[in-house]
Parts: structure tokens; C-alpha cells; sequence
């Protein structure tokens, strides 16, 4: 067995094991952690077929990123696993149709360009480049607009998730910084001269 | 030639892995030795900005003082609460310190002096470094304490605003050099003016919002709200004691070390000269990351601690929009070729 192999081996049963305690794990932290030691093993396994871009960003952004906020919602709510368990029979059998014609699909398309195309190989140019430069020639020259459309798709995305969950209330404090950075001396400290109080008096009256 | 020496011995693969594992060592020995008087540093440099001596009683002048501390939290007990998740607690600060010395293995030191030198270099510091986070996250959830889960939940949020900003300033960067590899990108920083050509000069404002965000992602004063002791106790290590503390307390230093680095590489030339004649070196870079370093701790020693709001603020509306406003200038800039060197 080559290096290469066993590597892969080794890697492709951590995936499949992390991605297996995603789903049979019973505390949802666990789950979220298991999902993010699923994709860094995913991107070891980009990193050996040289898409090193790809490789990177999976970790860069659903590592670094997305999973950060998962784990952050997870933690913060008070997940009642005994309720979530519910329904448990109910949801089956839709859950087993789904994921059989998910299955079937993957079985179809891989088996076809296995049948029917050459498997691909990496060309010499991608090699002696590196991909990351080639994909971003790629990106911002042939495929631009194509690239531009998704950016506002996924802006739009954003605004829409905001507008939809931003409530306003009427009794939020708000503090205005710019207020705050202008405040000077004046606005909030005042000398007043008061006559100097004698002590004697005061006891006398 | 160190390989082929010891190829001769015991094969030529076994040879190549053992030299790469010296390589490792020798960066990971310096860098250890280096969080080890950073600590002292900063105590002294704090104790004479604030009038004081500093530690001055374990050996010469204070010079073993680190290692004392070292032994000290060696030889202590660790407490893991009962309560606590106790295979997530222990992992914690493992998870903490490996991106801190991971992200190491790109950087180089001089020409040539480099463990990896792969091309995209810079790609694979902020990914692994962008991985540092999840220590704390991990850390304060397993603790199962209120003030733990608060420290990670306000470093969480934290850490990954200024990221961004972090990105895009390095962004900038790369648009300047054209490449992620960091040799390449201090090698575009070389000419005949010295300083001048460094990109500290047309990207200043970068160089700005990329050491302040890395003060906030490296959780130092005064973005040390995920410690935060008088509010919080000490945030997400507050149930660490004895090694595990030690762990945490090595990745910050690490952390803060390689922010330093990679600032003096990516805006401060590396390991090039400042005045033209005078040889370059490695001693350059050592001297630019000590100087960086100077400004963690001369922060915490002048700065009070942001408050939470205004640590957003900063992040998402300041930042961000400077960052993307820099990054259009510089774009317009190297289309329209106004560029004076």
C-alpha cells in the first residue's frame, strides 16, 4: 500500500465516522464538533487531490466561519434532546425516500462517468501553476458575471435574513456614539463658585 | 546536504522526514523560548511604564523567571470541575495552541529560510489561524460555568468580526505583491529606496486595521473582554489550572508572536533592510517582530478595556468599510498604473 492510499483510507474513515457521529450523536455540541472534524478531513482529502483552494477555503469559511456560528447558536440554546426525539417513527419513512433517491442519484451520476468518460486528470498547467492562481483567472475573467450574479444573490440573501428577523423594540435604550465621541469638556462637567462655607456657622444655626 | 549525510545512514525517506522533523523542531524550540521572555517582557516593560522594577529576584536581573513560572504551573494540579465535559476540556487547549504553531510552518525567516514554502502561503495562515477560535468556544462550553461560557461566547463573536477586516487588509496586501506566497511577497517589497518600498507606505491605513484586529483576534488588552477579570473573573479559562492553564497561556503568547510576524513581513519588508547598503537578514525580521510585539504590550499598559458595543462598533462599522474603501483605491490605482515606484 502507498503512502497515498493509506493516507486516503485513513482519512476517508475519519470523515465517514465524524459524519456518522453528526447525526447519532446525542448532545448537539458534540454533533456540531463532529461536523467540523467531518470537513477538515474533507479538505485533507482536496488537499491530496491537489485542489489546495478549495481545500483551504472549506476550512477558511465553514470551518473558521459558519461552524464558529453554529456552535455559538447551539450553545446558546436549551435544546430539549427528549422532544427533539419525538416523532421519531413519523419522520422515518419520508426521511428513508428522500435519502434513497439522494442515494440513486449519486449512484447514477458516478457510475455513468465511470462508464461512459475517461476518469479526469490533472493537467500539467493546474500542476505547475497551482489552482488557486488558476481559479481566480477563471473566475474573474470567463466566468464574471456568472460570479458578480451569485455575490448579490447571496447579498440579497443577507438583507432578506436580517429584514426578516429584525424586530424593533419601543422600549430599546440606544446609545449613540456619536454622541459618545463628541462629548467634551463642556457638555458634561460644570464649575460652579460657590461661597466658602464656614464650618462655625453651619453648627451654630 | 544535511539529507544526504544522513540518507547514507538510514534510507532516504526516513532521512527526509527526520530533517524535516529537525526543521520543525527548529522553529518550534525559538518560538517556545520566545513566548517564554515575552512573558518576562511584558512584566517588565508593563512594571517600568507603570514605575515599578518588574520581576527582579529569580536569577540575574529576573532573567529565570519565566522557567520558575513555567515549573510552577508544571507541578500544579488540574481540576477539572464535575460538572464539565471532560474529553472537550482537556482537548481545549490543544485546540488553541496547534493553529498557533501550525501557522508557523509557511513562515519564512529569511531568503530561503522556510519549512514549506507552498504558493498559497498566506491562504493557509488565515485558515489555520482562523481555527484558533474554536479552543475557546470549546473551552468555555466544556467548563460548564456561566462566566466560562460567557468569555467564549464574547471572544467567539469577537473574533470572528475582526476577521474580516483582517482579511480584506491582507487582501490588499496580496493585490500589491500579486501572489499568497510570503517569500514572493517580501521579495516585491525589495528595491533600491529601502523603506520606501515597503507596503507599509501606500497601504498604511492596512497596516492600521490589520495590527489593531490582530490585538482583538489574539483577545489582548484592550480587546480583552473574553477574559475580562473584573467583570467575568477570567472568561473561558477561568475553571484551567496548572498545565491546561499553561496550555492557553502559551497559544496567546504564540498567537501574539505570529501576529507580530506576519505584520513585519507582509507591511514591514521582512527580513529587508530599511537603509539601502546595509546587508539584509534575518536579524531585520527578529528586530521588526520585537518592535511589534512592543506595541501589544505598551497597549495593555496604556488602554482600558473597550467596552463590548463599542468592540462591534469598531469591528463591522469601521473597519469593514475602511478595508473595502482601501481595497477600491488600490484597485483603481494599479489599473490606472498612478503608481510612483
Amino acid at each position: 500500500m502507498t503512502f497515498e492510499s493509506f493516507s486516503f483510507y485513513l482519512f476517508s474513515t475519519i470523515l465517514v465516522g465524524s459524519a456518522l457521529s453528526v447525526i447519532f450523536s446525542r448532545n448537539p455540541v458534540h454533533a456540531a464538533l463532529s461536523l467540523v472534524l467531518a470537513f477538515f478531513t474533507a479538505a485533507a482529502i482536496w488537499l491530496m487531490l491537489e485542489a489546495e483552494f478549495l481545500a483551504i477555503s472549506l476550512i477558511l469559511v465553514y470551518v473558521g466561519a459558519v461552524m464558529v456560528l453554529f456552535l455559538f447558536v447551539v450553545m446558546m440554546l436549551d435544546i430539549n434532546i427528549n422532544r427533539m426525539r419525538e416523532g421519531y417513527w413519523n419522520y422515518l419513512l419520508p426521511a428513508i425516500v428522500v435519502s434513497g433517491i439522494f442515494l440513486a442519484e449519486l449512484i447514477v451520476l458516478i457510475s455513468g462517468r465511470m462508464v461512459f468518460e475517461k476518469p479526469l486528470e490533472i493537467s500539467a498547467q493546474i500542476t505547475n501553476e497551482g489552482n488557486t492562481l488558476q481559479l481566480g483567472r477563471l473566475l474573474y475573467t470567463e466566468y464574471l458575471y456568472a460570479f458578480e450574479l451569485a455575490a448579490v444573490i447571496l447579498l440579497v440573501a443577507i438583507v432578506a435574513a436580517i429584514a426578516l428577523t429584525l424586530r424593533r423594540r419601543k422600549d430599546m435604550k440606544v446609545v449613540s456614539s456619536s454622541d459618545q465621541s463628541s462629548a467634551n469638556r463642556a457638555s458634561r462637567l460644570k464649575i460652579v463658585s460657590m461661597p466658602v462655607e464656614n464650618g462655625r456657622e453651619r453648627e451654630e444655626s | 546536504m544535511i539529507v544526504e549525510f544522513l540518507s547514507a545512514y538510514i534510507g532516504d525517506s526516513l532521512a527526509y522526514f527526520s530533517w524535516t522533523l529537525m526543521k520543525v523542531l527548529m522553529i518550534l524550540i525559538p518560538v517556545t523560548l520566545c513566548v517564554a521572555y515575552l512573558t518576562l517582557a511584558e512584566r517588565k516593560v508593563i512594571g517600568y511604564i507603570q514605575l515599578r522594577l518588574g520581576p527582579n529576584r529569580v536569577g540575574p536581573k529576573g532573567l529565570l523567571q519565566p522557567f520558575a513560572d513555567v515549573l510552577k504551573l508544571l507541578t500544579k494540579e488540574i481540576i477539572i470541575p464535575s460538572g464539565a465535559n471532560k474529553f472537550l476540556f482537556v482537548v481545549a487547549p490543544m485546540l488553541s495552541l496547534m493553529p498557533a504553531l501550525a501557522a508557523w510552518a509557511v513562515m519564512p525567516f529569511a531568503d530561503g529560510w522556510v519549512l514549506a514554502n507552498i504558493d498559497a502561503g498566506l491562504l493557509y495562515v488565515l485558515a489555520i489561524t482562523s481555527m484558533g477560535v474554536y479552543g475557546v468556544i470549546v473551552a468555555g462550553w466544556a467548563s460548564n460555568s456561566k462566566y466560562a461560557l460567557i468569555g467564549a461566547m464574547r471572544s467567539g463573536a469577537q473574533i470572528v468580526a475582526y476577521e474580516i477586516a483582517m482579511g480584506f487588509a491582507l487582501v490588499c496586501v496580496l493585490m500589491m505583491s500579486g501572489s499568497l506566497n510570503l517569500t514572493t511577497i517580501v521579495d516585491t517589497q525589495r528595491s533600491d529606496f529601502g523603506f520606501l518600498s515597503w507596503n507599509l507606505i501606500p497601504l498604511f491605513p492596512m497596516f492600521v486595521v490589520y495590527f489593531i484586529s490582530g490585538v482583538a483576534e489574539t483577545n489582548r488588552a484592550p480587546f480583552d473582554v473574553a477574559e475580562g477579570e473584573s467583570e467575568i473573573v477570567a472568561g473561558f479559562h477561568v475553571e484551567y489550572s496548572g498545565t491546561t492553564f499553561a496550555v492557553f497561556f502559551l497559544a496567546e503568547y504564540a498567537n501574539m508572536i505570529l501576529i507580530a510576524a506576519l505584520a513585519s513581513l507582509m507591511f514591514l519588508g521582512g527580513w529587508l533592510s530599511p537603509i539601502p547598503g546595509i546587508p539584509d537578514g534575518f536579524a531585520w525580521l527578529a528586530g521588526k517582530i520585537a518592535f511589534m510585539l512592543f506595541f501589544f504590550l505598551w497597549f495593555r499598559a496604556t488602554f482600558p478595556r473597550y467596552r463590548y458595543d463599542q468592540i462591534m462598533r469598531l469591528g463591522w462599522k469601521v473597519f469593514i468599510p475602511v478595508t473595502i474603501v482601501w481595497l477600491v483605491l488600490i484597485g483603481i490605482l494599479m489599473r490606472m498604473e498612478w503608481w510612483p515606484w
